[in-house]
C-alpha cells in the first residue's frame, strides 16, 4: 500500500515522501493522459481527481489525519459507487453490439473498408531480398522496393526482371498477415492492395469521407452522421452498422414500459424477483429458526455434531453446491430423478416446466440459506431471559404459545435488520439463478431474453452478456430500476438497524 | 411444566433425534450422492446409486493426469482444474491481503482520528455496502474493456483488474474491525500520545498487534468472499487458463459436453479445502456479521 510506505518514513526525511508522492502523481497523471488519448475523457477526468486528491492529502501536513481515510474511500468511490453510477448512465445511452464504437472508431471502420475491383487482379509471387522481401507481379513485369513486411507500409513498384528465388507458394501465405499491411504504387499511380492468398488488385474504399460528419458512398450516396441514433444515415434514412454510442435520454426506459415484447416479461420477472427473494428469506428463518430452537433444547444430547453437520451446507462453496444441485436435479441424468422414478414413477420437469423450476430454485436456495438464520437465531434465542418462559410455563402455557407469545417477539427486532440484509442479498442472487437455470425456462413471445426463473440482476446480466446483442444500454435502464428497489431496502434497513441500536441501549 | 416425567421427556427426545436425523439424511444427500458419483463409471447416472465398479478415474483427471481405461484408451484431463484453483488462491489471497491493509487503516481512522464529516462518511459507507457489485457488471466490463488499451495488464482477462474490483469490497470489513478498535481502552492511546507518538505510531506499535486476531478472521472471510465470487470474474475473465475455480467449474455441465463424473471429483477437490477453512472461521463469521452490523 502507498499509504503505509508514505506514512512508515522516518519524520526526519520528508524529501523521500515527496520524491513518492511526487512519482506516483507522475504515473497516475500519465494514465490519465493515456486515457484521453484514447478518447475516454470521462476515465482520464477520474484519474486525474484522484491523483490532485492523493497529491493534496499526501503532499500537505494539513491532512495529516485524512492520510488514513483516502485509500478506503478512494477504493469504494472507485470501484462501487463510480461504477454503479455509470451503469445507470449507460441506460441512457444506446450502447450495444449495434452501437459498440465511438464516433471516430465508426468513421475509421467505415472508411477502412473496401472492395476488390475484380478487373485489376493479377497474381503475385514473394522474392527474399536479405532480411526483407520483394513483391513480384508477373503479369505486369513489376517488382516492388524491398519491404519488411512487420508493419503498415507503402512501396513503390518499379518494371524489372523476374527475380530468381521466389518463395514457395505455401511460404507465401504464411506471410498473409504482413502482405495485408501493404499498399504497392504501381509506376501510373495506382495503388494495389493484397487482394486474396494469390492476388494483388486495386481496392475501392466503400465509404469516403467527404466533410465532417459526412461520408460519401461507392454508389454516390451521401450518408450523414445521425448523432441523435448514432449511425450514418442516407437521406431515406438508412442506417449504415456499425454504429456508435450516443446518449439517447428516456428511450430505453420508455421502451421497458412501452414495448409489449418488453414490458411483459420485466413486469413478470419483476414480480419473481419480489416472491423469490420473499419467500427464500421466510423459508430460511422457518427452518433456521425451528433448528435453533431444537438445539438449543438443554436435553438434547450431541449437539456440536448436530450443529457442524447442519451448517455444512453453508460451508462448501455456493458455486459448487449450486452446480451440484444442478447435476442432481437434471431431467434425463439426474439422481433426483433416477429415485423419484424408482419409487413412485415420475420425471418431473425440473428445468422446463416454469413452476417446477420455480419452486426448484427456492428449495436449492433455502438449502442454501437456512444455516446462515440457524446459526443468528441461535445467538439471538440465547439473549432471551429464561424467567420470561418459566413464568409463562408455569401460569400453564404450552410450549408453543411460550414460543409464539414471550421468545418470537423478543428476537424478531434484533433479526430485522439481517433478515432485510438477506432480502437484499437474495433479491439480487445472480449467481444461484445463473448457475442452476439461467434464467431458463424463457418466457414466450419475448423478443430479449427473458426467462420464468429470471431475477432483475440475472436478467440483466444476460441482456449485457449473454450472446442476444449485448444490449448494454437496456441492462443499464434495468439496473436502475434494480438500484431504487435495493436503496429503498437500505434505507429501510438503515433504520431497522438504527432501532435495534437504540433499543439496546436503552435497556442494557 | 417445569418438571417433566420421564416418559414424556423420553418420547420427546426420540421425536427430536428423529426428526433431526431425518432432516440431516435430507439435507446431507447432495454430498454423499457426490462423493458416490466421483467413483462412478462415465458421466451420466446409470445404475446404482453406489457404484458397482469404483474407478479412480475422475479423481485422476482431475489431479490433471491422463488416465488409460482398461482397454488401453488415454483420457486427456478434460479442464484446467488445479490451474483454476491456483488462480483463485492467488487472487483470493493478494485481494484479501489489500482490503485488509486498506480496511484496518480506516477503521483505525473511523474509530480513533478526528476528521471533519465522520459520521456522514460511516452512514454513507454503510449504504453504499448495500449495493451489491452486481449492479455495476456493465460498467465495469466497459471501464477495464477501455482500460486495456492502455495496458493489457489492466484489461479483460487480466488477474489485476480482478483485484482491483475485488478491493472494493472493504466496506463490512472496515465496519468488523472499527467495532474492535472501538472497544479498545481509550487510556491505551492516551499513553501512547503522551509518550509523543504520532497517530500513525499508535496505529502501527499499539493497534496493530492488538488487532491481530480479529485481523486474521477478516482476511480469512475476505478470501473466502473471493474465491466464491462469480458474477464479476464471469464478466471480467474469459480465457480458459486464466478462469478461477468458481468460472470454470461451470464448463463441467455444459449441455454439450455433459462431465457429471469429472465435476464430481474436480468439486470434491476443490471444495474441501475451502469447506475446512470455512469450518473453522464461521464461529467468527457469525460474531462479526451481527456485531459489525448493530454496532454504529
Amino acid at each position: 500500500m502507498s499509504a503505509t510506505d508514505i506514512q512508515n518514513m522516518p519524520a526526519e526525511t520528508p524529501w523521500l515522501r515527496y520524491g513518492l508522492v511526487g512519482l506516483i502523481a507522475v504515473a497516475l497523471l500519465w494514465s490519465a493522459f493515456s486515457l484521453y488519448m484514447i478518447g475516454q475523457a470521462l476515465f482520464g477526468a477520474i484519474l486525474l481527481g484522484l491523483a490532485a486528491c492523493f497529491v493534496v492529502i499526501f503532499g500537505s501536513e494539513r491532512f495529516y489525519g485524512s492520510r488514513f481515510i483516502f485509500p478506503g474511500i478512494a477504493a469504494v468511490v472507485i470501484f462501487i459507487a463510480f461504477p454503479v453510477i455509470y451503469t445507470i448512465w449507460i441506460g441512457f445511452t444506446n450502447y450495444s453490439s449495434f452501437n459498440l464504437l465511438t464516433y471516430e472508431r465508426a468513421v475509421e471502420v467505415l472508411t477502412s473498408r473496401g472492395t476488390v475491383d475484380q478487373s485489376t487482379e493479377q497474381p503475385f509471387a514473394v522474392a527474399l531480398d536479405g532480411e526483407g522481401y520483394r513483391i513480384w507481379l508477373p503479369e505486369s513485369g513489376l517488382l516492388s522496393e524491398p519491404v519488411s513486411l512487420a508493419e503498415e507500409a507503402t512501396a513503390a513498384l518499379v518494371p524489372a526482371a523476374a527475380p530468381d528465388t521466389l518463395l514457395e507458394r505455401r511460404d507465401a501465405i504464411r506471410l498473409r498477415e504482413g502482405l495485408g499491411l501493404l499498399t504497392l504504387q504501381t509506376p501510373d499511380g495506382a495503388e494495389i492492395r493484397n487482394a486474396g492468398l494469390r492476388t494483388f488488385a486495386s481496392v475501392v474504399p466503400d465509404y469516403v469521407q467527404t466533410g465532417p460528419d459526412e461520408l460519401t458512398r461507392r454508389d454516390g450516396t451521401v450518408l450523414t452522421a445521425n448523432h441523435a441514433t448514432g449511425f450514418f444515415e442516407s437521406a431515406a434514412a438508412e442506417q449504415v452498422p456499425p454504429g456508435w454510442r450516443v446518449a439517447i435520454g428516456f428511450d430505453n426506459f420508455e421502451r421497458i414500459f412501452t414495448s409489449e415484447g418488453i414490458r411483459g416479461p420485466t413486469l413478470s420477472i419483476f414480480a419473481w424477483t419480489f416472491a423469490f427473494a420473499g419467500l427464500s428469506v421466510l423459508f430460511c428463518f422457518s427452518v433456521g429458526l425451528l433448528l435453533a430452537v431444537i438445539l438449543q433444547w438443554e436435553h438434547l444430547r450431541f449437539k456440536p455434531v448436530y450443529r457442524v453437520l447442519l451448517i455444512l451446507p453453508y460451508a462448501v462453496p455456493s458455486f459448487i453446491s449450486i452446480l451440484v444441485f444442478k447435476g442432481l436435479f437434471n431431467q434425463n441424468f439426474g439422481e433426483i430423478n433416477l429415485i423419484l422414478g424408482t419409487l413412485f414413477g415420475i420425471q418431473p420437469n425440473w428445468f422446463t416446466d416454469a413452476t417446477l423450476a420455480r419452486v426448484m430454485v427456492v428449495i436449492v436456495n433455502v438449502w442454501l440459506g437456512y444455516p446462515y438464520m440457524m446459526l443468528l437465531a441461535m445467538g439471538f434465542l440465547q439473549a432471551v431471559p429464561e424467567d420470561h418462559k418459566k413464568a409463562a410455563a408455569l401460569e400453564g402455557a404450552s410450549a408453543l404459545r411460550v414460543f409464539f407469545t414471550i421468545t418470537l417477539p423478543q428476537i424478531i427486532p434484533p433479526f430485522l435488520p439481517l433478515l432485510i440484509a438477506a432480502f437484499a442479498f437474495n433479491f439480487n442472487n445472480l449467481v444461484l439463478i445463473f448457475l442452476l437455470t439461467r434464467g431458463l425456462p424463457d418466457i414466450p413471445g419475448t423478443v430479449i431474453p427473458a426467462g420464468q426463473t429470471d431475477i432483475l440482476a440475472s436478467f440483466t446480466y444476460r441482456l449485457a452478456f449473454d450472446n442476444a446483442g449485448q444490449q448494454f444500454g437496456l441492462a443499464g435502464a434495468i439496473t436502475l430500476l434494480i438500484f431504487l428497489v435495493v436503496a429503498a431496502i437500505s434505507y429501510a434497513n438503515f433504520v431497522a438497524m438504527r432501532r435495534a441500536a437504540a433499543r439496546r441501549s436503552g435497556v442494557s | 411444566m417445569i418438571v417433566e416425567r420421564p416418559r414424556d421427556l423420553m418420547v420427546k427426545k426420540i421425536l427430536a433425534h428423529g426428526f433431526l436425523l431425518c432432516f440431516l439424511a435430507l439435507i446431507l444427500f447432495p454430498f454423499l450422492m457426490v462423493l458416490s458419483i466421483s467413483f462412478r463409471e462415465g458421466n451420466f447416472a446409470v445404475g446404482s446409486l453406489i457404484p458397482e465398479k469404483p474407478t479412480l478415474e475422475h479423481w485422476v483427471l482431475a489431479f490433471g493426469f491422463d488416465y488409460t481405461r482398461a482397454d488401453g484408451e488415454v483420457i486427456s484431463p478434460p479442464y484446467p482444474v488445479l490451474t483454476w484453483m491456483w488462480n483463485s488462491i492467488k487472487v483470493g489471497v493478494i485481494a484479501g491481503l489489500g482490503v485488509l491493509a486498506i480496511a484496518t487503516i480506516s477503521a483505525y481512522s473511523f474509530s480513533r482520528i478526528r476528521i471533519r464529516g465522520k459520521a456522514a462518511m460511516l452512514d454513507a459507507l454503510f449504504l453504499i455496502q448495500m449495493f451489491p457489485t452486481t449492479l455495476a457488471l456493465v460498467a465495469i466490463f466497459a471501464i477495464f474493456d477501455t482500460l486495456g488499451e492502455v495496458s493489457p495488464f489492466l484489461g479483460l482477462d487480466s488477474h489485476v483488474a480482478l483485484i482491483l474490483i475485488y478491493l472494493s469490497g472493504v466496506t463490512l470489513h472496515i465496519w468488523t474491525i472499527k467495532g474492535y478498535f472501538d472497544s479498545i481502552d481509550r487510556a491505551l492511546d492516551n499513553a501512547a500520545a503522551i509518550d509523543g507518538a504520532t497517530p500513525w505510531q499508535t496505529f502501527r506499535y499499539v493497534f496493530l498487534p492488538l488487532a491481530v486476531p480479529i485481523m486474521s478472521v477478516v482476511f480469512v472471510l475476505a478470501f473466502i468472499g473471493f474465491i466464491n465470487d462469480y458474477p464479476i470474474a464471469s464478466v471480467l475473465i474469459r480465457s480458459e487458463s486464466q478462469m478461477t475455480l468458481a468460472v470454470g467449474a461451470r464448463l463441467y455441465l455444459n449441455e454439450f459436453r455433459y462431465l457429471w463424473g469429472d465435476f464430481a471429483a474436480a468439486a470434491i477437490l476443490s471444495g474441501l479445502p475451502i469447506t475446512i477453512v470455512f469450518l473453522i472461521a464461521q464461529r467468527y463469521l457469525v460474531r462479526g456479521l451481527s456485531d459489525g452490523a448493530v454496532k454504529g
